[in-house]
């Protein structure tokens, strides 16, 4: 086995340069999410403008998998219609990270997903 | 006699499998491999013997329901105790629900139960159930992450009302083997139920339930080379005769009547439906494996494991491993959970390495599989001031230069992981 079948370096990058960490002051929504096999947690905050996400951060305790996963997340829809964003796909996201998991790493990759989705569904529904 | 790995390994197929992935399984405490032994039996039952137990009376009939009652007495004796004090369960999880659910109704709805905070789940969940259901007290009692329960501990929390006590013989977590013969003796003079989860401690050492002075005993199978679905309840017929059936069906009765029932002698009275045949004639064929090693042997090899572990710890000296524990192995089962954190980096991450980080990586670097996360015992795993940790846990196949393989895995994964 060779190191390229762990973690990639860019995955490996996110994870100790994560962008977008950090809590964010008067957010429009916040969402928490937990991971009940593991106790991961991630707190997701979002600024909207215009239909579009203006701004997006998290603060996250949890494996590599999970916080590189919310850092590309964060980068890639920041900018994004609300719209278009909520029509990204779980086999979206696990596409992006380019690793292929088992079904219990599938769940630290999508953790930061699931609470962009909610805090959506939440800014919607306000 | 010393136990010959090698020759051990000859009689598990898979390591066939680990031998050519260069696996390096360490997750015995949640399920162990399975001998050929264990899979010829069942699969000799299926090919040969395969019918209803208790009652065809023809001859694979009651060839099924001889297999299946030797199963019962062989299991039975295997751990000091008659057959008719075996109850046969799915595992040691459905054997403490059904002690949590009948148990309050022989020492009454206002009694307490008093548990440990090393407990798994399945020693702690079903009590709570119980609580909301039928109005006991749950009170959970501390105890220190590297030394055994102790009578103290108990007295503590003792008061008039309580009526059950039930403790793990051996922690799934921190590994420590609690002396509890003694404080069963002391539970049963002040007429207290003693309940006592084996799951980790029938697999890996001799158990004697006369010797541990408990009333109810649990302990699964599948963690002792035996198939999964199959696992053992241990009451005295004292216990087993007071509490009320757990579930109604077929097996489980006398007779039945328009407006009632009587219920079978035990064990059946808590065994409905078909049981699961095959499971406890494959369970019989794990203890007959066991019974050749010899216990004691399995104890004393761990033991050494564990014994080694620790010592290369020292040895290896990593920055960032922390582990939990007792350190005296005379107390301490093949269990060895840990943590990967360096002090305060100032960034958000680093000095930290999850441990599904550690059991992914060890697996990808050296093929080491381990578990990660909370181990069915958050309150033990909060108390250790975590929300998770990683573990390897070992069994008879393995020897010394697994847990080589593993301290190599863990200094690959704090070079490549902490800052």
């Amino acid at each position: 086995m060779t190191d390229d079948t762990i973690y990639s370096q860019i995955l490996d990058d996110h994870y100790r340069e994560p962008r977008n960490f950090g809590r964010m002051e008067d957010p429009d929504v916040q969402v928490t999410e937990t991971n009940p096999t593991c106790g991961d947690t991630i707190s997701l905050f979002i600024k909207v403008k215009d239909g579009n996400l203006a701004e997006i951060s998290y603060v996250a305790s949890g494996c590599l998998i999970s916080v590189a996963s919310a850092s590309i997340l964060s980068e890639k829809a920041t900018g994004s219609s609300l719209k278009e964003i909520r029509t990204m796909t779980k086999s979206d996201v696990l596409k992006n990270l380019g690793l292929k998991l088992g079904p219990a790493r599938e769940k630290c990759a999508l953790i930061s997903y699931d609470a962009l989705m909610k805090a959506i569904d939440r800014y919607n529904s306000s | 006699m010393d136990i010959d790995v090698e020759e051990i390994r000859k009689h598990f197929p898979i390591f066939d499998r680990f031998r050519r992935d260069g696996i390096v399984y360490l997750d015995n405490a949640a399920t162990t491999q399975k001998p050929r032994e264990v899979v010829d039996a069942i699969t000799s039952f299926y090919y040969n013997s395969n019918s209803n137990v208790h009652r065809g009376v023809y001859r694979i009939g009651e060839e099924a329901t001889e297999l299946y009652n030797h199963s019962r007495e062989n299991i039975a004796s295997f751990i000091g105790a008659r057959s008719e004090e075996i109850v046969f369960v799915r595992n040691a999880t459905e054997a403490l629900n059904i002690a949590a659910n009948n148990l309050p109704d022989v020492v009454g709805r206002d009694s307490e139960v008093i548990i440990s905070r090393m407990e798994h789940h399945s020693n702690i969940v079903p009590w709570h159930i119980a609580s909301t259901r039928y109005g006991i007290r749950v009170k959970m009692m501390e105890n220190l992450p590297d030394r055994q329960i102790t009578w103290e501990d108990i007295e503590k929390n003792l008061t008039e009302k309580t009526r059950i006590v039930s403790l793990s013989q051996c922690s799934n977590i921190l590994g420590t083997i609690n002396d509890l013969s003694a404080i069963g003796k002391r539970l049963h003079e002040l007429g207290i139920i003693f309940v006592v989860d084996a799951a980790q401690s029938v697999p890996h050492m001799p158990v004697d339930v006369k010797k541990l002075n408990c009333d109810l005993l649990a302990f699964s199978g599948h963690k002792m080379l035996g198939p999964s679905g199959i696992g053992c309840l241990y009451g005295t017929s004292e216990i087993l005769e007071n509490m009320p059936p757990y579930m109604g069906g077929g097996e489980m009765i006398r007779e039945v009547y328009e407006n009632g029932f009587t219920t079978a002698d035990v064990p059946e009275k808590f065994e409905a439906g078909t049981p699961n045949i095959e499971g406890a004639i494959g369970l019989s064929a794990a203890v007959d494996f066991l019974k050749k090693i010899g216990m004691d042997n399995v104890r004393s090899h761990e033991k050494e494991l564990i014994k080694y572990t620790l010592e290369k710890e020292e040895e290896y000296a990593l920055e960032s491993l922390h582990s939990y524990g007792p350190r005296n192995p005379d107390i301490r089962a093949g269990i060895y959970t840990f943590q990967m954190k360096k002090g305060d980096s100032g960034k958000p991450f680093g000095n930290y390495v999850h441990p599904h980080d550690i059991s992914h990586l060890a697996d990808r670097i050296r093929g080491v599989e381990i578990r990660s996360g909370h181990h069915c015992a958050m309150p033990q795993t909060v108390a250790l001031g975590t929300y998770a940790t990683a573990r390897a846990s070992f069994y008879i196949y393995n020897g010394k230069e697994d847990v080589d393989t593993f301290f190599d895995a863990l200094k690959a994964i704090e070079k490549k992981m902490i800052a």
